[in-house]
């Protein structure tokens, strides 16, 4: 498989033998045809609104990432003083305290990964806008990396919820989560929705749009 | 590059990528091997030997181990003589303590709601098959759903998290881990492994069929000429 990972090769697709694939099943049906007849769903051979939805939950997923980092994701109250902290700030506390390892989830999968998301999903976005005709399976395994990596992000809420369930020991010290929660739990649910809108198989376009012949030897 | 008009019986034997739509006739690369797509390496074929049996034995035990797993004790919690114990529903209950019930409909949704659908759902699709009886009505449309729901199942992550948070606490307070806990991450390695015999190619294909048994299937499909995906 030596050759196909340096210059993929180009093979019939379903569009060009006048077929429409099924992505959910995989079956092939004629051209024109609505919905699969095996599992129900809608068939479209290229999912032309894709890049428009893409960019909408995008851009909606990023306006909820910001107030995220701004507000505190846990308040925590000991003695009657409360105290805020941020996604970062509580990574910074933990690292602090020497639990370097645990500060370095938390950073991954609430820092690093929705940015890199973020980048990640523009630059697929912009590459299939634009015909890019180069790196095609590298893209394809990176949208297959967001793909799976994306929902790890939702571990930042759900140790919040652990917490705050966790911590009620009366006036003594208590912990409630913080704006930040939800408007991060929306962000990774946007940017999931973003990234499961894209059709991934506009990124082999450019490569069949090339007629058929040149690759022939 | 039109193909001239073919009949529903040579569709169902062709398969096309769902990540980068190559045609390929469907071939099945045999029991325990995959079949890929040659140019974007996306796993197309996988039959596993039993595989209905495997999947419904485990539906069977993530039910079991997640309705446990939702009543008993998850954590508790002690400090200064303070002792405090917490279930899986506690914690999703703490949002709804700050007005943040959406959240724990959201949370309650993705730990809980969501795997336990999934498994009733593939009980559904997969009891009868198992049986070599016909599939129920609407047997289709559950199995859509079950792998559309897939992404949106994160008792893994929450089991990571509840780790992360117990690392937290842990200079604050005496933390006891409850069995709710060990249940979940009981849960956790059973759900990868089912995922992991759970072939789409090859359950569409019995349950189109009728009563296919995939294991019968696999059998037919490597009987037909090899000019398929490669055998990965």
């Amino acid at each position: 498989m030596a050759d196909v990972q340096a210059e993929p090769r180009q093979c019939l697709t379903a569009r060009q033998a006048g077929l429409v694939a099924c992505t959910h099943c995989a079956r092939v049906w004629p051209l024109g045809t609505e919905t699969c007849g095996r599992c129900g769903k809608r068939l479209q051979s290229r999912d032309t609104h894709s890049m428009s939805r893409v960019w909408a939950w995008w851009v909606v997923g990023l306006i909820c990432y910001i107030p995220a980092n701004l507000f505190p994701m846990l308040k925590t109250t000991l003695l009657a003083k409360t105290a805020g902290s941020t996604i970062v700030g509580g990574a910074v506390e933990l690292m602090a305290h020497g639990d370097i390892p645990v500060a370095l989830v938390i950073l991954t999968a609430s820092v690093a990964i929705p940015m890199g998301k973020f980048v990640a999903v523009a630059y697929l976005a912009l590459s299939v806008q634009h015909g890019w005709t180069h790196d095609l399976l590298r893209r394809m395994q990176l949208y297959e990396v967001v793909e799976f990596v994306g929902r790890w992000s939702m571990i930042d809420v759900f140790v919040v919820a652990v917490l705050s369930a966790l911590v009620q020991l009366s006036v003594v010290v208590s912990i409630h989560p913080g704006p930040a929660a939800v408007t991060f739990a929306l962000s990774v649910v946007f940017t999931m929705l973003s990234a499961r809108s894209f059709d991934s198989r506009m990124i082999w376009d450019s490569l069949d749009a090339k007629p058929l012949e040149a690759s022939k030897t | 590059m039109a193909t001239p008009d073919l009949t529903d019986g040579e569709l169902e034997q062709l398969i096309a990528c769902p990540s980068c739509d190559a045609l390929y006739r469907a071939v099945s690369p045999g029991v325990g091997a995959r079949a890929t797509c040659e140019r974007c390496h996306h796993v197309l074929i996988t039959p596993i030997a039993g595989a209905a049996l495997q999947i419904v034995a485990l539906a069977l035990t993530i039910l079991v181990l997640l309705t446990a797993a939702v009543f008993t004790p998850f954590l508790s919690i002690e400090a200064n003589g303070l002792k405090h114990s917490v279930s899986i529903f506690d914690a999703t209950l703490a949002f709804a303590q700050v007005n943040m019930i959406g959240l724990t409909v959201l949370v309650t949704t993705l730990i809980v709601v969501v795997p336990l659908l999934r498994m009733l759902l593939l009980l559904f699709v997969l009891v009868p098959m198992l049986l070599k009886r016909p599939p129920f009505d609407g047997a289709g449309l559950a199995f859509r759903w079950s792998e559309d729901l897939r992404p949106w199942s994160m008792a893994e992550i929450f089991v990571l998290g509840v780790g992360v948070a117990l690392v937290k606490i842990a200079n604050l307070a005496h933390v006891e881990i409850g069995t709710a806990f060990w249940l979940f991450a009981a849960l956790v390695v059973v759900t990868v492994f089912q995922d992991r015999f759970l072939c789409r190619w090859t359950i569409w294909g019995a349950l189109e069929s009728g009563h296919l048994a995939p294991e019968e299937y696999a059998r037919r499909g490597a009987a037909r000429q090899p000019a398929g995906p490669e055998h990965g």
